[in-house]
């Protein structure tokens, strides 16, 4: 772990633990009813209705452009929407200005103040609601506790490094109590390192606080799926899944979400009949597989059948398995990962393996196997999961 | 033989170097010491041949002087607090409260700044003056016969006057610094519960105070020196030191006194040039958007 993200919600006392947790008990949802957002007239979040419920984590994620920062802006009421109404709690936010909407906020570049000591950017909202000095004077230290900075609020955001920074950011945004915490891309702007730590001392912190409220602003599939209880995937403006984040990556529910969230083997198939227990026959080429239909695809329809990576493995299928023939195209050594490239039927199949002592050369003719329960059916059309 | 190598072009650099800064320098002795030596040379020695102090103690004893000033200190100290006000004011409107046409305004802030000054003191007069659009029409509102509006033949009238043209540069130098400024930090201040006048006292201002400082020691520095505006208006017993130093050298033909008036002028001028560099300097120019 690096120095410095040493240390932190592990070693918050329990008595920080408790004062910050009674801070999070009047934390409230999320709640985005029929809402849109316009600049200019281009629609750029289009009918956007989603509940993240209290003490939640929900995850938005898409790729640049989607609308999931506008929404999050929405909440902060830094965008006002033009059609539509959000809620935090039981209150109407909607044109309620963004100082008194009660929430905390982290973003990508931290945006610390940096004619402020640590201190005195945790202190900022606190004076800003007019709190009195004893209250300061309790709250700040505690906040500063709480995400392992106790040490250096006398420091410059200058005289922090990214991680440190990101994390007086979180502490500023708890010291004010909010009734929903928005992070919009908070760990973006760290280095691989960092952020895989920061990653983890986020999943710490809920852990600390279970009743704070999160609404998370990604594109990085890894950090939702380590985060959130619920995911939603957003493309052009628009929920185009949502769910939690298990169900989300096992049973995606359109193409763009088995591509976006995790990396998928999408082939191209026709359901043939129902096989109980949520299952269904396809054919694929000339054979047939057995996959799960989770989503109840009608028989005789076309679809596409998704199965993860790390789920396909070389060599003969045991019972129960589907088999393909596959030809080799190529293998990709990635350190504790091999990525093999295979030809089935005409169709791009990907497979992860650990590192292979030998693996196939380019060309090699083998067959690969994955579990039907490790396969699912994917309409083909977008549906909203 | 490699250091031979290494040290041959070394040893012709500094060669070329000293020849090359003969010229501009000739012609900034030319152009700007030698001038600046006649006139030290005649404020001590006036038409004799011996240096003294006596005209400096002579001409810095008189009330003529002292009033001259007392008048450039009161009209630029007042002139430049109103500039980095107004300017203040209006940077914080342009770039952190977007309406139609505020980048225009921002682009037309150079063009302002290009324009002669007396324009400004040409336009009040046509406005404000006695005869102007502002009192033509009060006194046939209001059936008087005297003009109600009497401001700009007086010291506020060349404040108001200086005010208008140099409060751009304050403008300058501060939008530049707030465009330095991370929007996320506005919006974060906000959602901390901080209403826009506390943002602006505690996150907008210290981010703008170099930039601040620069320009309101810039406007300074140009106020102390402005004499097209004080001319054209010619408000009664507005005398400052530019004007005194035209009246004596080019209406009374008092070279001598004209001179030491003159240096007293160079050297304040100087001595604010030097605050300026020195602010510049201590904020960081470039983390103020001056450099």
């Amino acid at each position: 772990m690096p120095a410095d993200i040493a240390g932190t919600a592990a070693a918050v006392p329990v008595s920080t633990r408790a004062g910050a947790e009674r801070a999070m008990r009047s934390s409230s949802g999320i709640g985005f009813d029929d809402v849109s957002v316009a600049y200019n007239g281009v629609v750029v979040l289009d009918s956007l209705t989603l509940a993240v419920n209290p003490g939640e984590i929900v995850a938005l994620i898409g790729p640049s452009g989607s609308g999931k920062t506008t929404a999050l802006r929405a909440v902060a009421g830094f965008v006002r929407p033009s059609r539509g109404r959000i809620t935090i709690g039981t209150r109407d936010v909607t044109n309620v200005a963004p100082h008194a909407r009660n929430i905390g906020m982290v973003v990508q570049n931290y945006a610390l103040f940096p004619h402020m000591r640590a201190e005195e950017n945790v202190a900022f909202g606190l004076r800003a609601r007019g709190a009195g000095a004893d209250v300061i004077r309790e709250r700040v230290p505690e906040c500063l506790r709480l995400v392992g900075m106790a040490n250096y609020a006398k420091r410059y955001p200058r005289e922090l490094s990214g991680g440190q920074q990101q994390r007086v950011a979180i502490a500023r945004a708890l010291a004010i109590r909010p009734q929903v915490l928005l992070l919009d891309e908070p760990l973006s702007a760290l280095d691989a390192q960092i952020r895989r730590s920061m990653l983890d001392e986020l999943a710490k912190l809920h852990r600390e606080l279970p009743s704070l409220t999160v609404l998370y602003v990604t594109h990085d599939q890894t950090e939702a799926l380590t985060l959130a209880d619920h995911i939603g995937i957003m493309r052009d403006g628009k929920l185009v899944a949502f769910g939690d984040a298990q169900s989300l990556y096992r049973y995606p529910p359109n193409r763009f979400s088995a591509e976006f969230l995790g990396r998928a083997n999408l082939l191209p198939v026709q359901a043939l009949a129902g096989a109980g227990a949520g299952m269904a026959r396809v054919r694929f080429g000339d054979g047939a597989l057995l996959a799960r239909n989770h989503h109840g695809l009608p028989d005789g329809g076309h679809c596409l059948l998704c199965v993860r990576p790390h789920d396909v493995s070389l060599g003969a299928p045991g019972e129960g398995a589907n088999a393909l023939s596959a030809t080799v195209r190529s293998v990709q050594w990635q350190g504790d990962m091999q990525n093999v490239e295979l030809d089935v039927a005409g169709h791009v199949l990907r497979l992860s393996c650990p590192p292979m002592h030998e693996p196939p050369p380019p060309g090699a003719a083998l067959t690969v196997h994955f579990s039907a329960t490790q396969a699912t059916l994917v309409p083909e059309t977008m549906t909203r999961g | 033989m490699a250091e031979l190598a290494l040290g041959a072009p070394y040893a012709a650099q500094p060669r070329t170097g000293s020849f090359w800064i003969a010229p501009p320098l000739l012609i900034l002795a030319a152009l700007f010491f030698f001038p600046l030596w006649l006139i030290l040379r005649q404020a001590l020695a006036g038409d004799g041949d011996v240096l003294s102090l006596a005209k400096f103690a002579g001409v810095m004893a008189s009330g003529e002087f002292r009033h001259a000033l007392v008048n450039t200190l009161v009209i630029a100290l007042s002139a430049t607090a109103g500039c980095l006000v107004l300017g203040f004011v209006l940077s914080v409107l342009i770039a952190f409260t977007p309406f139609p046409g505020s980048e225009v305004l921002a682009r037309m802030i150079d063009t302002f700044i290009a324009l002669p000054t007396f324009l400004v003191a040409l336009a009040f007069t046509f406005i404000y003056g006695s005869a102007g659009m502002l009192n033509e029409s009060l006194m046939a509102i209001l059936h008087v016969d005297l003009p109600p509006v009497d401001f700009l033949y007086s010291q506020w009238g060349v404040i108001l006057s200086e005010m208008t043209v140099y409060t751009p540069f304050v403008m300058r130098p501060l939008l530049a610094a707030f465009s330095l400024i991370e929007p996320a930090q506005i919006e974060v201040a906000s959602s901390l519960g901080a209403r826009p006048l506390r943002i602006v006292q505690r996150i907008i201002l210290p981010a703008a105070l170099p930039a601040l400082v620069a320009g309101g020691s810039l406007c300074l520095l140009l106020t102390v020196n402005e004499f097209g505006i004080v001319l054209f208006i010619g408000a009664k017993d507005v005398i400052t030191l530019p004007l005194l130093i035209y009246d004596k050298a080019i209406q009374q033909f008092d070279y001598t006194t004209a001179c030491v008036i003159a240096v007293v002028n160079v050297a304040l001028s100087i001595a604010l040039y030097s605050l300026y560099r020195f602010v510049v300097a201590y904020f960081g120019g470039r983390r103020a958007g001056l450099v």
